[in-house]
Formats: C-alpha cells, sequence, structure tokens
C-alpha cells in the first residue's frame, strides 16, 4: 500500500465525482455518488455484479454521459471536454481487446501513434522489453494465449505512461502467477510514477494487496468509502472477502426480508 | 521515486495533442491499422476485388450481346461497362468505411480507440481515407480488366470521371457516417443496416435507365439524390459525348448537404450512444 501523494496548490485531484447519477430508462445504474482522489493513490472500486462498478468507471473515462452531476479528470469535465486529458489516462480491461489480427509491435505502434507517444521506437523496445514481448512481437495478439494477452494489454495501458490509469478487472480469468505478475507491475509502476490508479476488481486478496483505499458500492450507492483495514475492522471480520460476503448476504437478506412484508 | 503525477496539467502537452500535426498523426495510425489487416490477408483483398469484377464481367458480357442484337446498344458502348464501375465506386467506397468501422467492434477494440485521444472527426477522417484505399485496391486492377476484356477505358472519360468519382465517394462517405452512426447507437444488432443502405440507392439513382424511366412521383425522389446526376452524366458523355458540367454541381451541392447532415447524424448518434451506454457493451 503506498501513501497518496500532495498537490500542488491549485492543482486538480486527478479524479473529483460529484453527485454522479446515472439512469438507463428505470435502472438507476449509479445514484448520486461523490468522491475524490488524490494523486499518486490507489482505489478499488467493489461491489457485486449490477453495483454500478463498470458504469462508473466508464463515465470517468467519458465513454458514459451522466444524467447528473459531473466526473472531473484532472479538472476536466468528461461529458464534455474528456479530449483535454485523455492522452494523461489509459484503461485496461479483459472486456476490451486489441486487433486479434495485428501482430503485437503493430498494436503498440498503432496505440503508440494514437497516444502521441515520443520516441515510438524506442518506448516499444523498452515497453516490449518490461513486458517480456521480445519473442512475441511479430505474432499476431489473436494467437497469443491468455497470460501473454494481458501482458500485451497491460503494455499498450502504459506505453503512454499515463498519469491516471483505469483498470476493469484487469486479473479476470489469469492464473495466479500471471495475475501476481500483473499487479507486481502494477504496484511498481504506480510507485515509480506516481501514477493514480482505480480499479475495479472482484478479487478482494488483489484489492488488500494493492488498494489504500475502497470505495465500495451497492445499487449505484457508496456504502462504504475506507481502507482496507478501516474496512475489516468495522465488520469485524478477518479479510475484506468475508466483509464482501457480508455485505452481499446482507443485501440478499434484506431483500428477502422486504419480498415476505409484500 | 519520480514526481509525483497528479501535479498541475502541463499545458505544453495539452497543446502538442491539440495541433494539426498531431491530428495528423493520430490519423495515420488509425490508417496504419486497417492497413496492416488489408495487408494481413489476401483473401479479404481478393474479396475486395471479386464482387465488382463479377459484375463488370456479367454487364460486359451483355452488353457485347446487345451490341449485336440492337443498334442503340451497339453505339452506347461502355454504357453499363461505365454505370456498373461507377456503381461499384458508390458501393466500394461505402462498405470501405462501414466494414473499417465494423472491424473495430468485430475486434471489441472499439473502447481502447474510443478511450485514446483519438477524436471523433479524426476517426471518420481516418475511415475516409481507408475508403479510398480500399476503393483504389478493388477498382484499380477491375478498371483495367474493363479495358482489356471491353475496351472501356475509363480514363477516357477525362475530367468528367474525376467529377463521377467525387460525387460518388463524396456520397458514399455521407451513408457511411450514417450507417456507422446507426452502428454506434444500436450496436451490432443493426449491422446489416451498414452492408445493406447502399442497396436502396440502386433502383432510385438509376444507373441503366433514365431517369424519365421512372414513375414521376419517383423522378422527385431521384433528383434529390446526388448520384442520379453522376448516372446521367454518365449517359450524357457515353451517348452524346457531352460532359453536363450543370449536373455535376448540382450534385456537389446536394453532396454537400448529405454530408453535412450525415456528419450531423454520426454525432448525434455518437452522443446518444454515450447517454445510451452503448459504448461499453458494444463488442462485449
Amino acid at each position: 500500500m503506498q501513501k497518496p501523494m500532495s498537490r500542488p496548490n491549485g492543482a486538480p485531484p486527478p479524479v473529483s465525482v460529484r453527485e454522479l447519477r446515472k439512469i438507463y430508462r428505470d435502472i438507476t445504474a449509479v445514484d448520486r455518488i461523490s468522491f475524490s482522489l488524490e494523486g499518486g493513490s490507489i482505489t478499488a472500486l467493489l461491489g457485486g455484479n449490477g453495483a454500478g462498478k463498470t458504469t462508473t468507471i466508464a463515465m470517468l473515462m467519458g465513454l458514459v454521459v451522466p444524467t447528473s452531476g459531473e466526473a472531473l479528470v484532472f479538472g476536466a469535465n468528461m461529458a464534455r471536454e474528456r479530449h483535454k486529458v485523455l492522452h494523461r489516462m489509459n484503461f485496461e480491461s479483459p472486456y476490451v481487446d486489441v486487433p486479434m489480427r495485428l501482430t503485437v509491435r503493430q498494436n503498440l505502434e498503432i496505440f503508440a501513434r494514437l497516444y502521441g507517444v515520443r520516441d515510438l521506437k524506442s518506448r516499444i523496445a523498452e515497453t516490449a522489453e518490461e513486458f517480456r514481448l521480445v519473442e512475441l512481437m511479430h505474432r499476431p495478439y489473436g494467437k497469443l494465449s491468455a497470460g501473454q494477452k494481458t501482458r500485451v494489454s497491460m503494455a499498450k495501458a502504459l506505453l503512454n505512461d499515463p498519469e491516471l490509469l483505469l483498470l476493469d478487472e484487469p486479473t479476470a480469468s489469469l492464473d495466479p502467477d500471471t495475475a501476481d505478475w500483473v499487479r507486481s507491475k502494477l504496484e511498481v509502476y504506480c510507485r515509480g510514477r506516481g501514477a493514480t490508479l482505480v480499479l475495479a476488481s472482484h478479487n478482494m486478496a488483489e484489492v488488500e494487496r494493492l488498494a489504500d483505499r475502497v470505495i465500495m458500492l451497492e445499487k449505484g450507492r457508496i456504502i462504504a468509502d475506507e481502507t482496507p483495514p478501516e474496512l475489516i475492522k468495522r465488520f469485524g471480520r478477518a479479510n475484506l472477502e468475508e466483509v464482501f460476503l457480508a455485505i452481499a448476504r446482507r443485501g440478499v437478506a434484506d431483500g428477502e426480508d422486504a419480498r415476505s412484508t409484500t | 521515486m519520480k514526481q509525483s503525477a497528479s501535479a498541475a496539467p502541463p499545458p505544453s502537452r495539452l497543446r502538442e495533442q491539440a495541433t494539426a500535426s498531431a491530428s495528423a498523426r493520430r490519423i495515420y495510425g488509425l490508417v496504419l491499422r486497417y492497413w496492416y489487416v488489408i495487408r494481413s490477408s489476401w483473401p479479404r483483398t481478393a474479396e475486395l476485388i471479386y464482387w465488382p469484377l463479377v459484375q463488370m464481367l456479367m454487364w460486359g458480357f451483355l452488353q457485347t450481346y446487345l451490341a449485336q442484337t440492337s443498334s442503340f446498344a451497339a453505339k452506347a458502348a461502355g454504357l453499363f461497362i461505365g454505370a456498373v464501375l461507377m456503381w461499384d465506386i458508390l458501393v466500394r467506397s461505402q462498405l470501405g468505411f462501414a466494414v473499417a468501422f465494423l472491424e473495430e467492434i468485430w475486434s471489441r477494440n472499439l473502447g481502447h480507440l474510443m478511450m485514446s485521444p483519438l477524436r471523433p472527426a479524426e476517426l471518420v477522417a481516418a475511415l475516409i481515407l481507408v475508403s479510398l484505399i480500399k476503393l483504389l485496391v478493388a477498382m484499380v486492377p477491375v478498371a483495367v480488366l474493363a479495358y482489356a476484356f471491353f475496351g472501356f477505358n475509363v480514363l477516357s472519360l477525362g475530367l468528367a470521371f474525376a467529377a463521377f468519382f467525387a460525387n460518388l465517394v463524396l456520397m458514399s462517405w455521407s451513408l457511411g457516417l450514417v450507417s456507422t452512426g446507426v452502428v454506434l447507437r444500436w450496436g451490432l444488432g443493426a449491422e446489416s443496416f451498414a452492408w445493406l443502405i447502399v442497396f436502396v440507392f440502386l433502383p432510385l439513382c438509376c444507373v441503366y435507365y433514365p431517369v424519365s424511366t421512372l414513375p414521376v412521383w419517383l423522378q422527385t425522389v431521384a433528383l434529390a439524390l446526388p448520384p442520379t446526376y453522376v448516372f446521367e452524366g454518365l449517359r450524357a458523355i457515353v451517348l452524346r459525348g457531352d460532359f453536363v458540367a450543370d449536373l455535376m454541381v448540382k450534385a456537389l451541392a446536394l453532396n454537400v448537404l448529405y454530408f453535412a447532415a450525415g456528419s450531423a447524424m454520426f454525432a448525434y448518434f455518437l452522443q446518444s450512444a454515450r447517454i445510451n451506454g452503448t459504448l461499453v457493451q458494444m463488442g462485449e
């Protein structure tokens, strides 16, 4: 766990969310959440399926426009002026791929150009070395194993040296060894770069290891916002996994109670 | 440890990203992405040429047959081949634009692009350039074969060909903008719209017959479509040897309106996709 870094006077926080709300027809995906993240912090968004994690991240990326409230990244309103800051961010998700037919080198080259990376060739070479991709550079992305693909996605996500990294379940469907490697890479990067990391994950061990703050969502609302040790202590559990289960089962019990009264 | 990344926004980097050369680099990057796809698969390249070639051969032989049996067809050498080549410019260019965009959804890469500093106008510019590249890959061999088989040299149309070409590709981009906008908004369920939209114009644009053939009420519709003027212009030059500049000016004026409308619809559908959350769901 790392200590968030202080901001120079007047600089907006990397992420500031105010009264953020998203309604899809009759479903409230995110319900008036507010939080602010300090530079260099690692924050985990937790919650069951449909809790609003992905929608929150999508609004932070500007891919989804809020119904009300605002998501500011480095002071830019992501609904209206996302292009002011997109070059300072990046993201990774197992639900988004890079082109399958293109080789690893071609993919990295294209994203380096899109992000305006300087010294493109040397940066790609450096990234390939760092992510153990040198041997794979001429292989089509679609022919790589899941672990190798994750390394490529991580290389793509860090290619522009982002100050804000948004990760949606970065280690989903990875074997424990590769998942551990990814976590180590993220830790090293965030500490070295002082980058801010927002992480949506279902892996509680991962969250305990990486995050210095946990924002727990349920039905689109923030139900907890504290450090992992504080959260564990407040719920009187042994670890985050147990806290998560306690909250999830409480939700089920509440639902059953509600059903039994109707 | 390096310095905190949460320092004040570096204005120089922002300015760099906003320059024309940075924009050109992003467009080039995306064009390169499609070029790598075309280059990586010869069946895809062959597919680009396949239909235009089949169409050209079919209409070429039909015209050869008709020329033997009809004095009109004998005088109008090149009418059908010219028409089919022009029609294929419209179709291939629109499909080149739309399919390049669909590639992003098929490969689940749209989220990466939308999250990158690439702007919507740059995405459109890249799709336009890719449609031109695909058009050249498809049509140059077919035009050469049209000359080899039937003696029809599309370049013999001279300046008229440039005017026809410009008007057809402009219309194809307008259709490309609308069709990709629809896919952005409604996802892959609307994919067939992108494939089929152009074929609505085949009977309406009077590709193989004059506008006067249509019922009067449908002539009004036909005359509201830029390609109609191109095909009328083609018939004027093949049958009478006249290049009617007025027709091209009318087509261009309509094309400007169509392109503006197509751009507005693309922007509207993109914003609508951001409101409805379809950008996030796409390809998942």
